[in-house]
């Protein structure tokens, strides 16, 4: 038994470290205070990524991957979120680029895996619908075969970012007639075919991150199909399992715990500041200590991975680790306290932390951020979903 | 990064756990618990004779120069089968505390201890005191006549010799006295999870001190040993713990399905899950720190905050889960919630030790492995 990391993996951290450091400096201080500029600071971070070879390491080796150790993944990340560097973007580095690299013909992988390694296209998400949620299968809408090309009809929602996209890879049902997983095939699209629609849905901190996309009569070339037709389930069952590893972000709470930390020291209260109530410390210690116990599980299914097989307790380390992101986003919430209420200057436009009043910017962007981060436990398979794997997969239940 | 037991330490917890499930069901366990003694001298020897009463000790002293990963994955097993032996009361902690003896007494009474023959007990705490507070107002004169009373002394009852800590001018320091001794008088208790203790009085009872020099530190380190260890039993007891809640859901029907049906019931287990394993991930954590030589009483503290959160979560949902049988002795799971509970009582509850790491805060920017 070892909790250690060794002095190749702490050269290999060292390593990182420098890489990240190339990514410029507002940029991550904007990502530390949660103010990035959409589309242009995922990009120019992904370009500088892609340009050290680190954009895309979960990939084939062949397509810009590396063959590193699950332990050296972990760093990996953590360094990532220690710099403040924003991750890369789940759709192309986590998802369809791993689809396209496994299941995509030859001719598919040409075209398309350096440009979504380089964010040369952006791509967005096409699975969830208004009636097919956790229940994805259950999904509507339509591609029917019309000679060389499939006409799309139907309705897609929870895009994320789908403003930016580029291209959309969509989950359509092309047989009715079979059980549900498997008359579902995907397709790749241009988010300019005509007739997609897309419209914004504002969320509960004001802002616009998810889309509804409207397909109608969309005609899309059979050639843009992943692998082959009816194997839809098979790519979006493989690109779901991808989706939860890492996607605990312990070092990214770390950061906020750390944050929280300084703020609560330098706010005030009747007997002293914050971090001395000792209410207030009971609470932010206690969240330390179960983020520190989730880091060291996460080493743990690390340490214990092979040959990139789903673990089943990556489903803790999602069902735990989105908890505590939450946790960590209420602390800086109930710091900021009655400054968490002013967000913005009057205008319906006026970004978050525009109010000019006393309340720092910081505070003002407290309480929007921490209703945001509600999502975190329903997006990527939802707690209830976690739990149902670990009674599943893991107790047998 | 390695998390695995060794080969070798591997089929030591094998073989620990062969014994103890020959030996223990739940009758047994109420059979023996109900013995005057508590636990099983047959058992006992069987330890001895497989060589894990001297584990920890050098091969010179009787034992086998094993560690903090070897005694925890015995604390585990024992944890596992609910077995009331007294490791940790009579043999661990007395020979960790030995640390500090000449060279002569610490090898003899280390012998004893190994051969099973010998059972000592750490009489420390005293009325009054609760983690992180000991008064140790217990005095010592310069040759050893100690007055004053301690209390919850686990085993205290069936020791043969005590380790007494006593106030000697400004020092603390460790003293070795035999338990039937003149001035020493005891009375012994049963606890609510069925394990054994004593309240102890010393009335110019005349003890020998054990090394020289104040044994503030010694104590801290084997208290940072002890909650390891407790962690560790706790560990193989949760892990027990919600095997027999997830039979139980497999096994028992209502309205006539499995009560596996219900996802009211299984995510609460999958909950158990998480719980279990944010606990083993810190105990993984304390015992690696201690096996480097550290014997910190912060990432003790933060082993222990996790087991006893986990540890009521756990407990607390594996009897509701069993219905009404969970409440019956007859039934192991409530015996297991008992001793749950017994341990995070024991050097500090939660919020305790929370207490402890919120005071901290302040000293570091980011928690950090290692």
């Amino acid at each position: 038994m070892q909790l250690k990391f060794s002095p190749e993996e702490e050269a290999f951290r060292e390593e990182l470290r420098s890489i990240f450091a190339k990514v410029p400096e507002d940029l991550r201080k904007r990502n530390e205070e949660g103010k990035l500029n959409y589309p242009d600071d995922i990009i120019t971070s992904a370009r500088i990524l892609n340009e050290h070879g680190v954009h895309v390491p979960n990939w084939p080796v062949e397509w810009g991957g590396k063959d590193w150790t699950p332990i050296q993944f972990h760093i990996y990340r953590e360094e990532m979120n220690l710099a403040f560097v924003p991750e890369p973007l789940p759709f192309n580095a986590g998802m369809i680029g791993p689809v396209i690299a496994q299941f995509g013909s030859q001719e598919m992988k040409e075209r398309f895996l350096p440009k979504t390694a380089n964010l040369d296209i952006w791509w967005c998400q096409g699975f969830s619908e208004p009636e097919a949620g956790s229940d994805l299968a259950s999904l509507k809408t339509r591609a029917v075969r019309d000679g060389d090309h499939y006409v799309i009809n139907g309705q897609k929602t929870w895009t994320t970012l789908g403003q930016f996209a580029d291209w959309i890879f969509l989950l359509a049902r092309t047989n009715p007639d079979v059980k549900k997983q498997a008359g579902i095939s995907m397709f790749l699209i241009p988010m300019d075919t005509p007739g997609i629609e897309l419209r914004p849905i504002q969320l509960i901190d004001g802002s616009y991150e998810v889309n509804e996309v409207f397909f109608n009569d969309v005609k899309v070339p059979a050639e843009n199909m992943v692998g082959e037709e009816n194997s839809g389930w098979t790519q979006a069952k493989f690109l779901l399992g991808n989706e939860r590893s890492g996607i605990a972000r312990v070092g990214y709470t770390k950061t906020n715990l750390a944050r929280a930390k300084r703020l609560a020291a330098q706010t005030k209260t009747a007997h002293g500041t914050l971090l001395d109530d000792p209410l207030f410390a009971a609470r932010l210690a206690e969240v330390e200590n179960e983020l520190l116990a989730l880091e060291v599980t996460q080493l743990r299914v690390a340490a214990s991975s092979a040959d990139g097989k789903p673990n089943p307790a990556s489903s803790l380390l999602k069902l735990k680790g989105s908890q505590l992101q939450q946790a960590a986003k209420e602390l800086l919430a109930d710091i900021a306290g009655p400054d968490s209420l002013p967000v913005a200057e009057v205008a319906a436009d006026a970004p978050n932390g525009s109010a000019r009043v006393s309340a720092p910017e910081w505070a003002q962007l407290a309480a929007p951020e921490y209703l945001n981060y509600r999502k975190v436990s329903i997006y990527g398979g939802s707690s209830e979903v976690q739990r149902q794997i670990i009674d599943k997969a893991v107790l047998g239940l | 990064m390695d998390f695995e037991l060794s080969e070798e330490q591997g089929m030591l917890r094998d073989t620990v756990r062969e014994v103890l499930t020959k030996n223990y069901d739940v009758e047994t366990l109420r059979k023996v618990t109900d013995t005057d003694l508590g636990w099983s001298e047959k058992v006992w020897n069987s330890l001895a004779e497989i060589g894990i009463l001297g584990l920890t000790f050098p091969e010179s002293e009787g034992g086998m120069d094993a560690g903090p990963v070897e005694f925890t994955s015995v604390m585990t097993e024992l944890g596992r089968a609910l077995a009331p032996e007294p490791y940790l009361d009579s043999v661990l902690v007395p020979g960790s505390l030995l640390g500090i003896a000449d060279d002569a007494t610490r090898a003899e009474l280390r012998q004893g201890l190994a051969s099973g023959e010998l059972l000592m007990a750490f009489a420390h705490n005293e009325p009054g005191d609760r983690w992180p507070v000991a008064a140790v107002a217990t005095t010592a004169t310069a040759d050893g006549v100690l007055n004053g009373t301690k209390t919850l002394v686990g085993h205290g009852d069936c020791a043969h010799k005590l380790i007494v800590s006593a106030r000697v001018g400004d020092e603390i320091g460790l003293f070795l006295i035999d338990a039937d001794a003149a001035g020493v008088s005891r009375t012994a208790y049963r606890t609510h999870d069925r394990r054994r203790g004593a309240e102890i009085t010393f009335t110019d009872a005349k003890a020998t001190r054990l090394g020289s020099g104040d044994a503030s530190q010694v104590i801290a380190d084997t208290e940072v040993g002890i909650q390891t260890a407790l962690c560790a039993e706790a560990l193989g007891i949760m892990e027990r713990s919600l095997e027999l809640t997830v039979e139980y859901l497999k096994s028992r029907k209502q309205f006539g399905v499995p009560l596996a049906t219900f996802q009211a019931l299984t995510h609460r287990a999958a909950d158990m899950y998480v719980q279990l394993e944010l606990a083993r991930s810190l105990d993984l954590y304390a015992i690696s720190a201690l096996a480097d030589g550290i014997a910190d009483p912060t990432i003790a503290s933060r082993a222990k905050l996790q087991t006893c959160r986990s540890a009521r979560h756990i407990g607390q949902e594996a009897i509701q889960m069993h219905g009404g049988i969970g409440m019956t002795a007859e039934y192991p799971i409530a015996h297991y919630v008992s001793r749950l509970t017994a341990i995070s009582h024991t050097l500090g509850d939660a919020d305790a030790h929370v207490a402890k790491l919120a005071k901290d805060l302040g000293s570091y920017d980011m928690i950090k492995v290692g």
